[in-house]
């Protein structure tokens, strides 16, 4: 976690020059094999042309910068955060910095994915080191023209100096950088000296943004693209018998209307008409598999919980001792229901299917995966498929699958005709690939004022958690833990969903701990604290949660909500969590109107190591702290008879402004390595309202969205 | 199809379309203005906010056919040369993160600035009440508004 780590990686390995025709310097990387620590590159790259690498810096002869950035912008702020890091090191004002979405081409970009919070932290030691290798190319060139020896110059600001006071612009020196060898063991510079990181930048599509210009998959358009409609089985577990096309034939502007697998395409000379177009088929429908339903989902989930078929996840000591010999046991079971991600933008992609190559364009986070599938799909080499990545109007984890670009391949193959397809919200909600449903059973043992065994459960659809997740706190510090897991498989599709698994065992597990300090009889933050205190941090090498650096993000959050001094009606809930290697705290402020909660402020300590860029970085946790409390009231999807039973927003309710806390956002200040901001606020923040909401009530809540639990609560009150 | 013709920020248009063809999607796919979004199709995300007469209204909703003799503004006829000063106000800030829905957003705060150029926070906050934020960047979106206010009063 060190900052000035040296990587074992050459240079040469993944930096080429070039001097471009009009004037100036062009520096291309190997970002995805570079922004692996100890990364091994994966072909030969001393044998690479130039066009192979995948990221680039160019440098023209006024000395203005422009960075194309590879990876896939979602809203998480990549697209700004890292070039800021080659900038500040290759040492140019941000102002001369001007920022694009990196040459498209599957073939290149091998590694681009958006997820898991990773940007940022594997790219920190690469983008850093390239900036400053083109740094050190550009003081060699100005030391050969004076004829000085390069240890004597330095550079800032864009500018190069001598001991003898000449400067030189890095304009006037970018062609013959060009032609220089690669410098190796450079070295970065320290944290005091940082000038770009650590001030903040703005979005750089703000212009595009807010007079808006074309950016989103959505906008995108070309010659004789035609826009497509899908027809899709309204309920999972359902297949296509037969169609009548009569009518949606007659649509003004429809054109074709084809069936592909158990879909059928609606193209027409404009989005409405598609739309149109799709409405007007009459489409019979057979059941195939089985069309579940919430409530044998729930059965089936309990009974995972009440069986024995588990899978362990994670076993310390010996639970079953520790359950026997204790003076008080504690159990819990906490439901959380499936999730549509809800991305602003829907679901879309483009592509136009040609003999000589299959070009596709849209928001996708996985662009590299997507097009190996399509290629497989049409029975096309992956040297054919040309990739173009959008902006994308949120992800949220959605667009990680690719089914929708698969779709656009598919009907560009069948009809020979550019198509974009474009889902409604209908479409959107009711495809597939949600959170799953899940359930957590927790139980704890407390002898002598102490919890001696802690037991979680975990019976989900579909799939489990994974990674390093059953290793997360409180793991290391009880001594006898265990963690287990089961599923059971449903044909509605599921996937990951922002901060996967632990977007709700977070809530579970921190609304759990608040009970165990009311049986312990202590506060809250202190059980916390005195638990963390059991962890050794680098012992366990399977934990890699900081006890130290937990302990002093819970401390920032006390320090700056007032936590225990809340007066006026003010009914305050704690939760800590670790998710994607960023550690979080955060303090839930509510009053209570008509019985209901108001969530009026929340105090979030997070400890990222540096921020990179503190605009972007307060921007993610303002989002993700208000999506989790959002989702944790109001998130609620259900099935009956395998069909969603909401598919727009008129019944699915989202978080909307009057219900907004005010998000207070403190930073642990440190000089370690960064670590991601897209997900890790999510998840304690449906914990730490939970809280707030049983220290004002009594109520414990138990399942996801809340608003069910406090209707009833009200219904209770007025019987 | 039939024939309209339209005021569209400060231009005369015409275009043919289906009579229920929404104003939205005669913006984008027949006009090529795509700055205004589509989000859900029946009024409840605001994404689509563009002014009709100078009054916010919601695009998806609105069909060819009663267009009458409105003028159209929309996100690209908002400011000419120099920003508006909700979109100065979104700059400083910050305030998206993904985007999307940003451009209905500073549709709805400058349509409601007109008619209220100094409210309070509630008022701010009831007036962008029907627009999604999925990222949820409503603290932001809050303060530019207020921020707006100030630039303008």
């Amino acid at each position: 976690m060190k900052n000035q780590k040296k990587t074992t990686f050459s240079r040469r390995n993944f930096i080429r020059t070039s001097a471009l025709a009009g004037g100036g310097l062009l520096i291309g990387f190997n970002f995805f094999n570079s922004c692996k620590e100890a990364a091994v590159p994966a072909v030969d790259v001393s044998k690479l042309n130039f066009n192979d690498f995948n990221a680039f810096i160019k440098i023209a002869d006024n000395g203005y910068v422009t960075i194309f950035s590879p990876n896939p912008e979602i809203g998480q702020g990549v697209k700004t955060s890292m070039p800021m890091l080659i900038a500040e090191e290759l040492d140019v004002p941000w102002e001369h910095v001007t920022v694009a979405q990196g040459a498209l081409d599957t073939n290149n970009f091998t590694r681009q994915v958006a997820g898991g919070s990773q940007s940022i932290r594997f790219g920190w030691d690469a983008l850093r080191q390239t900036g400053a290798t083109a740094k050190q190319m550009l003081i060699n060139a100005a030391a050969i023209k004076w004829g000085v020896d390069p240890s004597s110059c330095s550079a800032s600001n864009g500018i190069i100096k001598n001991a003898n006071g000449d400067e030189l612009g890095y304009g006037a020196v970018v062609n013959e950088a060009a032609s220089l060898e690669i410098p190796e063991n450079i070295t970065l510079k320290s944290p005091k000296d940082y000038k770009i990181i650590g001030k903040d930048a703005i979005n750089v599509d703000i212009d595009k943004i807010i007079t808006g210009q074309p950016l989103f998959g959505l906008d995108y358009t070309a010659e004789g693209m035609k826009f497509v409609s899908v027809s899709r089985p309204p309920a999972f577990g359902q297949k296509i018998s037969s169609f009548d096309a009569t009518e949606a034939k007659a649509v003004n502007g429809v054109s074709d209307i084809v069936q592909f697998g158990d879909k059928i395409a609606v193209l027409a000379s404009n989005t409405w008409a598609a739309m149109k177009g799709k409405k007007a088929l009459k489409v019979e429908w057979k059941t195939d598999e089985k069309l579940e339903s919430t409530t044998e989902h729930d059965k089936k989930l309990n009974a995972i919980l009440d069986g024995k078929d588990l899978d362990v996840r994670r076993e310390d000591g010996n639970v079953k001792i520790a359950f026997a010999e204790a003076d008080r046991v504690l159990e819990r079971t906490y439901e959380s229901p499936f999730l549509p991600h809800n991305c602003m933008e829907p679901m879309n992609f483009y592509a136009n299917v040609t003999e000589a190559k299959v070009h596709l364009v849209g928001p996708i986070q996985t662009p590299a995966g997507t097009a190996k599938r399509i290629a497989t799909l049409i029975d096309r080499n992956e040297e054919d498929i040309h990739l173009e990545m959008t902006r994308m109007g949120g992800g949220f984890g959605r667009r990680l699958y690719g089914d929708f670009a698969l779709e656009a391949a598919e009907i560009s193959n069948i009809t020979k005709q550019p198509v974009k397809v474009v889902f409604s919200r209908e479409d959107d909600m009711a495809a597939g690939i949600y959170r799953p449903a899940i359930k957590y059973r927790i139980k704890a043992s407390i002898k002598d004022g102490k919890i001696t065994g802690y037991h979680l459960k975990e019976a989900a659809i579909n799939s489990n958690m994974y990674g390093l997740i059953p290793n997360f706190f409180p793991a290391g510090a009880i001594e006898n833990y265990k963690v287990e897991s089961g599923n059971y498989k449903s044909n509605i599709t599921t996937g990951a969903w922002r901060a996967p698994y632990t977007n709700f065992l977070a809530y579970a597990e921190q609304s759990f701990f608040d009970e165990l300090a009311e049986a312990l009889s202590m506060d809250p933050v202190q059980l916390r604290l005195d638990l963390l205190k059991n962890v050794k941090d680098g012992e366990d090498k399977s934990i890699d949660y900081s006890a130290e650096r937990m302990t002093n993000t819970i401390n920032l959050a006390v320090e700056k909500s007032n936590w225990g001094n809340s007066t006026n009606g003010v009914y305050q809930g704690f939760s800590a969590y670790y998710s994607h290697n960023t550690h979080v705290a955060e303090v839930v402020d509510i009053t209570m109107k008509n019985g209901q909660p108001y969530v009026e402020k929340v105090t979030v300590a997070v400890d990222c190591g540096i921020v990179v860029n503190p605009t972007g970085a307060k921007n993610q946790i303002e989002g993700g702290v208000i999506d989790g409390i959002g989702h944790a009231m109001y998130g609620d999807f259900s099935f009956e008879e395998g069909k969603p039973q909401d598919v727009n927003f008129n019944t699915y309710r989202l978080i909307r402004m009057k219900e907004t806390p005010i998000v207070e956002t403190y930073f642990v200040e440190n000089e370690l390595s960064p670590t991601g901001l897209g997900e890790p606020g999510l998840p304690p923040a449906g914990g730490a309202l939970a809280n707030a909401i049983k220290a004002a009530t009594g109520q414990i809540i138990t399942k996801q969205p809340f608003i069910k639990s406090l209707r009833d609560r009200k219904t209770d009150l007025n019987s | 199809m039939a024939s309209y013709s339209l005021k569209i920020n400060g231009k005369n248009v015409s275009f043919e379309a289906d009579s229920d063809t929404p104003l939205l999607w005669v913006l984008r796919d027949e006009l090529n203005l795509v700055g205004t979004k589509y989000g859900c199709g029946i009024g409840q995300c605001g994404s689509c906010t563009v002014h009709v007469d100078g009054v916010a209204t919601r695009s998806c909703l609105l069909p060819a056919s009663r267009l009458g003799e409105s003028e159209i503004t929309t996100i690209e006829g908002l400011s000419d040369d120099k920003l508006h000063p909700v979109q100065e106000a979104w700059k400083e800030l910050d305030v998206p993160q993904c985007g999307y829905c940003q451009s209905g957003q500073i549709m709805t705060a400058s349509s409601f600035l007109k008619q209220n150029p100094n409210p309070n926070t509630e008022a701010i906050r009831n007036a962008m009440h029907g627009n999604l934020c999925r990222c949820a960047s409503y603290n932001r979106i809050e303060k530019a508004v207020a921020l707006a206010a100030k630039k303008m009063s």
